[in-house]
Parts: structure tokens; C-alpha cells; sequence
């Protein structure tokens, strides 16, 4: 089966700093997997890298067959690959309703200049478009919030908004940068049922970047163990768990604690 | 931030600010020159606010350092009050026993007179002026402390009583127009000349105090559904809307020749202002080279419309066929002007805009293209336009063009506001690079924005041409982009009210206030700096931020549970 996505031998450099160390990742559509590793490891690297955020050095990325590396980000939106962030970028003074139109960007076709003289075609897409947004509210939980500014929305309900608004323009892939952090054991298991439900429901196939391991070992089908840039691990859940250098990388050389029950979270941000 | 409380030190500052505020305008001569201008009778004139405003915004702003870090309020209120008229009172002693007038031409007898509330002999008036100022003070302090329910009504009384001083020509000129009332010169009721006289401004005082006083009775506390937008209730607004589409109609007949001429440079304001509100309201790009585009529309109108200049091809064109080419080609150069500066943010691109509309004027000034757009000599005799025959040669015809003008250019902001367009330009305002990732192209909307607001910039200049009949590079100078883009941050970025309102302030007053032009650019920056200290969202903020403003009211808290 063809990979929705491949990323082959992908490497970033900002100066001396390699980020991201020929990395080799490929997904499958409807896989969720994940990417986790100690902070700095280059994970939030390697997203930025895939959306064209930042151009790679070497290697190629494949998305649907074809190569995306050095693309625009709008494009890369467009051809399906949708994000969230680790710190929450909503826009801040936009309400709810808004940021999630904003999300369908790819998805409405109507000729700009129609928006003047209301055509038709402009009201019956702007209908429909809002339609769609109070659905994807009702679906994250947010049913009624639409008008709430995003900034005066509690923590919890930003993150799903934002994956509200990423899931709107209807992607194919659906990077999930950091999504439960800052949660409590209560909301971390909602928003991992609800993940999974993403690709359940309607589809979307997952690459996540996580540190929780609860959620980690949870949902993902595959997982990619990253350190100093570098591929350091790959496989299924039960893979990972026993695999000394994953082990080694989180908790330092000596420890000897399997990572099923708990969650190197203790770091600063990275 | 310190957590220090307000002692008798702050005071004595506060009060030397006050003190040197009240000196500084009182030597520059602007006391004295709006002393000219008498509010109510012949005893309050703008002169005298002006002189006590000092005292008085310092203790306003003092009642809010104490009411925020504590503090002695009225030993404070005390200080204030007395250490302020002190540099004035100084000023009036030197002045008798030394001449400065060779140093400071408006140290002057008529200036001592106005300190001194014209009381003789002067020890008895600087006394006098003493006891006002700090009298005055104690009642600004007693103001902060009134209760809400007293205080708002109060303010906005004062508001209005000021305004009505304020704007006074253009009542006297509605109520004695013939037109509306008959012959009865209202205005003889209540004006001697300028000034309200005494009666009748106690009498407006009284009346508008209760009025407001009952009306914030009436108004339910209680917090009301936010869902609800009253505002937007369609019957109203189409009420709203005939009120002033009516009032715009007839407002040139009722104010007369000179008022509309005032009208005409707020409503090409407007129109410009709405132009540049698309391209840093809308899309946060900030633009200080507007008048670039407002200079194409003009020029492209001379050329065109005359025989003097050397228009390439044909002969001359009349008015409405020159108007669209002059708009489209304004059009054009916003979009050459946004390429090079696309990957630009902020105060760099603020500066590269900056730049370009220099180029634009200096172009415009050479003697290499004065062949074409006539050099420092500018365009002369452009024609009026005519329509089916009528000649448009008053202030008042060119003024309906105008405010058609920016009725259309308002229409199309507000339908492109509610679009996707709208919604990719806020969301490139708010987060450029997120924007981008949402599939927005980011070069397509920028572009956009700098065509659409230099399109209606120039559609602004081609009637402004048309009405001038003569245009000079002069016309084309930064200030004009300044003024721009300052009305439509003091009216509210983003909002089309606040457009309206930041040219009828920016613009408007000071046609009606002219007799104070010489100080125009001094109360101007004055104006800019204390909005941007009290209310930097400007009058009328756009929605988004009035929402933001009431963000504390009737947000229902959300738990966070998933299910639904």
C-alpha cells in the first residue's frame, strides 16, 4: 500500500545545530502514530519541516505520492495536511465560529469580489460553511461557544477548538503537536478518546507528538522514538516499551523501569 | 509597579505638572487665543478651560493613582489644588516687573488679564486666580468621588454642554435656517454671537442632567442575554440608516456654503480613511504611504480632464470617464507597490511605504515629469463634472459626490468585512504564519488589500481633483497620510463608525474650530497621546474589541466536558 506519507532521510540544520538528523518516517492512511522523545529532541522540528514552515536541508517528503518538501505552507494545507501547536495559536481576538471559518479556508471557492454583490453562490457557500463550523463546534464539545472570543476561552476548550479548526479544512493527515499537555488524567483520557474517534469518525490520519505516555501507549499504532534529532526507536507500542535505548534516553543511562506507568513530563518545555 | 501610596510628594508633583501645563500653554499663546472664542456669555470663554484644563487632568488623574495605591485624598486634592496656579501666578509678577516680551512675544497685558479673571488691581486677581484654581480642583477631586449613578449622567452633560460650545456655529446655522424653522431665528433664543448666554446654559445644563439622570435609572442592571445583539435587530438599523441617509442629503442645504466645503474634506477623509482601514484595520499592514494612491487618482483626473498637461493619446476626457481609469489605475500601483514589500512586517514596512509615497510627491515635483503632471506648478482648470447637464461647480454638489463615493466604498468594506476575504485578512492581522498554514495565500490577500485600499484612495483623489480644480505636489505631502491613518486610529481600527468618527475629529473640528489653526498640529498630537493613554482602542472599536472590552460579562464558564 502506498504511504500517505513519506519523509526519507530528512535533515535540518540552523547553523551548526542539527535538529532534525536524517530522519526516515512513513505513515499509512488511517494509522495513528505517534512521535515522542525528550524535549529538544526535534519533533516540533520535524512538523514545522512537513508544513513547509521550515525548508529541510536534505532528504524528500512525500505526501500522497508526491514530493512536498519546498512547497508554501498554504499549498501543503491545501493538499491535505492539517496542525495544531504545542502553545495554542488561535487567533486570540477572533471568536470561535470565526477561527474555525478561517480553518475551511481551503474548502470555500467562491471568487472574492462575489462577497460584494452577495451572489448566490457567495451566500449559499457562506451558509453552508457556517453550518459546518457550528457542526465541528457541537463535535469538539464546544456546542453554543461560537461567539466566546478564543482568548476567553478556557485552556481545555482552546485545545480543542484549535483542533477544531484544523480538522475543518478536512485533511487528509492531521498533526497533533503536544495535545494534551497541561491536562488533567480526566481530560487527557477524553481527548484520547476523542483522537481516536478523529480517525474513527471521519478518517483523518494521526501523526501526534506526545509526551504522555498513557496516551501514547493508548492509541498509537506506530511510534517513532526521536533523540538529538535522530531515529533512535521505531515500532508498536510493545516495541517501544522494553527497548533499552528509548529507556536510556528518557530517564538517562542506569535506569532500569520499563515507561508504562509514567510520564517523563517533568522538563521545561522544549 | 510600585505599590507605594500616594503621599503629600506625588501631590506636589502632580500639582507642578498641572502648574507647568497651565504655563506652557499660557506662553505659547494658545490661552489667549482661544480666549477668543466665548462659550456662555461673555465670561467663559475656551481660554479659560484651557488654562484651568491643566489643573483639572492632573487631579483626574492623581484621583486615579490614589484611588488605586491609596493615599491622603483630599491633603492630596489640597496640594494639588495650591501648588498649581503657582507657576501662573509667578508668571503675571514677572511679567509686571520685567519685560519678556522681547523672549516671549505672548507674555502680554491681554494674557495677565485673563490670568487674573480681569480683576484689578492684579494682587486682588492673582488672588482671585488662586482661590479659583484650587476651588475648582476640590471639585474635580469631589467629582471622582461622586457615585456612578450621579457621575455618568454628569459627564456626559458636560460633554454635551461642550460640544454645543464647541460645534455652536454649526447649531446657530441649523437653527436659523429658514428652511426648517420657519423664519423663527431660534438661535437669537439661546446664542448672543457665538456664546450661550447665561439662562438659557443653566437652563441646557439642568434639563440635560435630568434627562440622563433618569435614563440611567431605566436601564435594567441586571446582566442581559449577550446573545442578543439589539443592535443588529434589521427594523432598527433600517431606521438608523434612513435617518442619516436623509440628514447627509440635506446637511450641505441647512449649513451653507462654508460648512459644506468642511463637510467635503471630512467625507474625502472618510473615504480614504476607509480605504486605509482595509489595509491596516482589516489586514495589519501598516501603510504610511497612502497618499501615494490618493495622488494617482488626482493626477491621473488632471491629466486626463485638461489640455494642458500632455495626456498620452487621447484629447480630453470628461469627469466620469476619467474617474474609473483614475481609479483603475490606482488600483495598478497598489499592487506594484505591495510586491516589494510582501515579505515585510511592521515597522519596516511602515517605513519602505513610507518612502514610496515620498517618491510618489517628489515624482510628482520634478522637472523631469513636468511635461506631464505640470511639476511644482500642479494641474490647473480641471474641469467640473457634469451630469445630464447640471454643472457641479458648488461645494455642495461636489459634496454629494463625495459622500456617494464613500457610501459605495463603505458598502463594499462591510461586505468584504463578512467574507472570507474579511476572515483571511483578520486572521493574517492576528497570526501571519498560522494564517498561512489555514491555506491562506498569504501574497494574494496581502495584495488584495493594498489594491482594494489604494482603488478607493484614488477614487478619493479624482473627486478631490475635480472639486479643487487645481492640484500642487504640496496636496501629496506624508501629513496627509498621517492624518489618515491617525483619524482612523482614534476613531477605532478595524470599524467603519469609527472611521466616520475619527475624520469628524480629526478633520472636522478643526474646519469648525479655525480660528485655533495656528495650534492645529499641537492639540492634534496632544489629542493622539491621551487616546492612546485613556482609550487606545480608539471611539468606536471594531466589534471584535468591544467584545473583548465587555470579555468579563456573561461569559458562561465552561467545564470542559466533551460529551454533548
Amino acid at each position: 500500500m502506498d504511504k500517505l506519507l513519506s519523509a526519507r532521510n530528512v535533515t535540518k540544520r540552523f547553523g551548526g545545530l542539527v535538529a532534525v538528523n536524517d530522519l526516515t518516517l512513513e505513515l499509512d492512511q488511517g494509522q495513528i502514530y505517534a512521535v515522542i522523545g525528550p524535549n529538544g529532541a526535534g519533533k516540533t522540528t520535524f512538523f514545522n519541516v512537513i508544513t513547509g514552515f521550515y525548508k529541510l536541508d536534505e532528504g524528500i517528503i512525500e505526501f500522497d505520492g508526491r514530493p512536498i518538501n519546498g512547497l508554501s505552507t498554504d499549498i501543503i494545507t491545501r493538499l491535505g495536511i492539517s496542525r495544531t501547536y504545542q502553545n495554542i495559536r488561535l487567533f486570540s481576538n477572533m471568536t470561535a465560529l470565526e477561527n474555525i471559518l478561517v480553518g475551511q479556508h481551503p474548502r470555500l471557492k467562491t471568487f472574492w469580489a462575489e462577497a460584494v454583490w452577495k451572489s448566490k453562490r457567495f451566500q449559499e457557500e457562506e451558509a453552508e460553511a457556517h453550518e459546518e463550523a457550528n457542526r465541528l463546534l457541537s463535535f469538539v464539545g464546544l456546542r453554543g461557544q461560537g461567539d466566546t472570543l478564543a482568548r476567553n476561552m478556557p485552556y481545555g476548550a482552546q485545545r480543542r477548538l484549535e483542533i477544531a479548526r484544523a480538522i475543518a479544512s478536512n485533511p487528509k493527515l492531521l498533526l497533533l503537536d503536544e495535545p494534551t499537555a497541561g491536562m488533567n488524567p480526566n481530560e487527557t483520557a477524553e481527548m484520547t478518546d476523542f483522537i481516536r474517534n478523529l480517525r474513527d469518525e471521519l478518517g483523518i490520519t494521526i501523526l501526534l507528538i506526545e509526551h504522555d505516555m498513557r496516551v501514547v501507549m493508548g492509541i498509537s499504532e506506530q511510534i517513532t522514538v526521536m533523540d538529538f534529532g535522530q531515529k533512535i526507536a521505531e515500532g508498536n507500542p510493545n516495541e517501544i516499551q522494553g527497548n533499552p535505548a528509548v529507556i536510556e534516553a528518557y530517564l538517562g543511562r542506569g535506569a532500569a523501569s520499563g515507561l508504562g506507568d509514567h510520564s517523563p513530563e517533568s522538563e521545561s518545555a522544549g | 509597579m510600585q505599590e507605594k501610596t500616594f503621599n503629600w510628594r506625588n501631590a506636589a508633583n502632580y500639582g507642578l505638572i498641572g502648574s507647568v501645563v497651565m504655563l506652557y500653554f499660557s506662553m505659547i499663546g494658545m490661552v489667549e487665543v482661544f480666549s477668543t472664542r466665548d462659550l456662555i456669555g461673555d465670561f467663559l470663554n475656551m481660554g479659560h478651560l484651557l488654562l484651568f484644563g491643566g489643573a483639572i487632568g492632573v487631579m483626574l488623574f492623581a484621583a486615579k493613582r490614589i484611588s488605586d495605591h491609596g493615599g491622603d485624598f483630599w491633603l492630596s486634592t489640597l496640594i494639588i489644588g495650591a501648588v498649581s496656579p503657582l507657576l501662573p501666578i509667578l508668571l503675571v509678577i514677572m511679567s509686571l516687573n520685567f519685560n519678556m516680551r522681547p523672549i516671549f512675544i505672548n507674555v502680554s497685558p491681554p494674557l495677565n488679564e485673563l490670568i487674573t479673571l480681569g480683576l484689578e488691581p492684579t494682587a486682588v486677581g492673582l488672588v482671585a486666580f488662586f482661590f479659583v484654581t484650587l476651588i475648582l480642583v476640590a471639585l474635580t477631586a469631589a467629582f471622582t468621588r461622586l457615585p456612578g449613578r450621579i457621575r455618568t449622567p454628569l459627564t456626559t452633560t458636560i460633554v454635551y454642554m461642550l460640544s454645543i460650545g464647541i460645534f455652536s456655529e454649526l447649531i446657530i446655522q441649523v437653527l436659523n435656517n429658514p428652511l426648517i424653522f420657519r423664519g423663527f431665528r431660534l438661535a437669537g433664543l439661546f446664542f448672543t454671537g457665538k456664546s450661550l448666554d447665561l439662562i438659557p446654559a443653566v437652563v441646557l445644563f439642568v434639563g440635560f442632567f435630568g434627562l440622563f439622570y433618569w435614563r440611567g435609572g431605566r436601564e435594567p442592571k441586571a446582566a442581559v442575554e449577550p446573545k442578543t445583539r439589539p443592535h443588529l435587530d434589521p427594523r432598527r438599523r433600517w431606521i438608523q440608516l434612513g435617518l442619516i441617509v436623509i440628514g447627509l442629503a440635506v446637511a450641505p442645504w441647512i449649513l451653507g456654503l462654508f460648512l459644506s466645503q468642511a463637510l467635503f474634506e471630512v467625507g474625502r477623509f472618510v473615504l480614504m480613511g476607509l480605504g486605509l482601514n482595509i489595509v491596516v484595520g482589516y489586514a495589519g499592514l501598516l501603510d504610511l504611504g497612502y497618499v501615494a494612491f490618493f495622488a494617482f487618482g488626482a493626477y491621473v483626473m488632471g491629466v486626463m480632464t485638461t489640455e494642458t498637461t500632455l495626456n498620452m493619446g487621447g484629447g480630453v476626457v470628461n469627469f466620469w470617464l476619467a474617474l474609473p481609469i483614475a481609479v483603475g489605475i490606482s488600483v495598478v500601483f497598489g499592487v506594484l507597490l505591495g510586491f516589494p514589500v510582501l515579505r515585510l512586517r511592521g515597522d519596516y514596512l511602515a517605513i519602505v511605504t513610507l518612502g514610496f509615497g515620498e517618491i510618489i510627491r517628489l515624482l510628482a515635483l520634478s522637472d523631469w515629469l513636468a511635461p506631464l503632471v505640470g511639476g511644482a506648478q500642479g494641474i490647473l482648470k480641471i474641469p467640473n463634472p457634469v451630469f445630464f447637464g447640471i454643472d457641479f461647480n458648488s461645494p455642495q454638489l461636489m459634496y454629494y459626490l463625495m459622500v456617494i463615493g464613500a457610501l459605495i466604498v463603505g458598502f463594499v468594506s462591510i461586505r468584504l468585512r463578512d467574507s472570507r476575504l474579511g476572515r483571511q485578512w483578520m486572521a493574517m492581522r492576528e497570526d501571519e504564519d498560522v494564517a498561512e498554514a489555514m491555506g491562506i495565500n498569504l501574497v494574494q490577500t496581502k495584495l488584495l488589500a493594498f489594491a482594494i485600499g489604494a482603488g478607493f484612495s484614488g477614487l478619493a483623489g479624482a473627486i478631490f481633483a475635480a472639486r479643487l480644480g487645481t492640484i500642487f505636489p504640496h496636496s501629496f505631502s506624508l501629513l496627509i497620510s498621517i492624518n489618515a491613518l491617525a483619524l482612523i486610529i482614534v476613531g477605532g481600527l478595524g470599524s467603519i463608525p469609527g472611521v466616520i468618527v475619527g475624520a469628524i475629529a480629526l478633520v472636522g473640528l478643526p474646519e469648525l474650530l479655525r480660528e485655533f489653526t495656528e495650534y492645529r498640529l499641537l492639540m492634534y498630537g496632544i489629542l493622539l497621546i491621551v487616546m492612546m493613554l485613556i482609550r487606545p482602542e480608539g471611539f468606536l472599536p471594531a466589534e471584535v474589541f468591544q467584545r473583548e472590552l465587555h470579555a468579563g460579562e456573561d461569559q458562561p464558564e465552561f467545564s470542559g466536558a466533551v460529551a454533548d
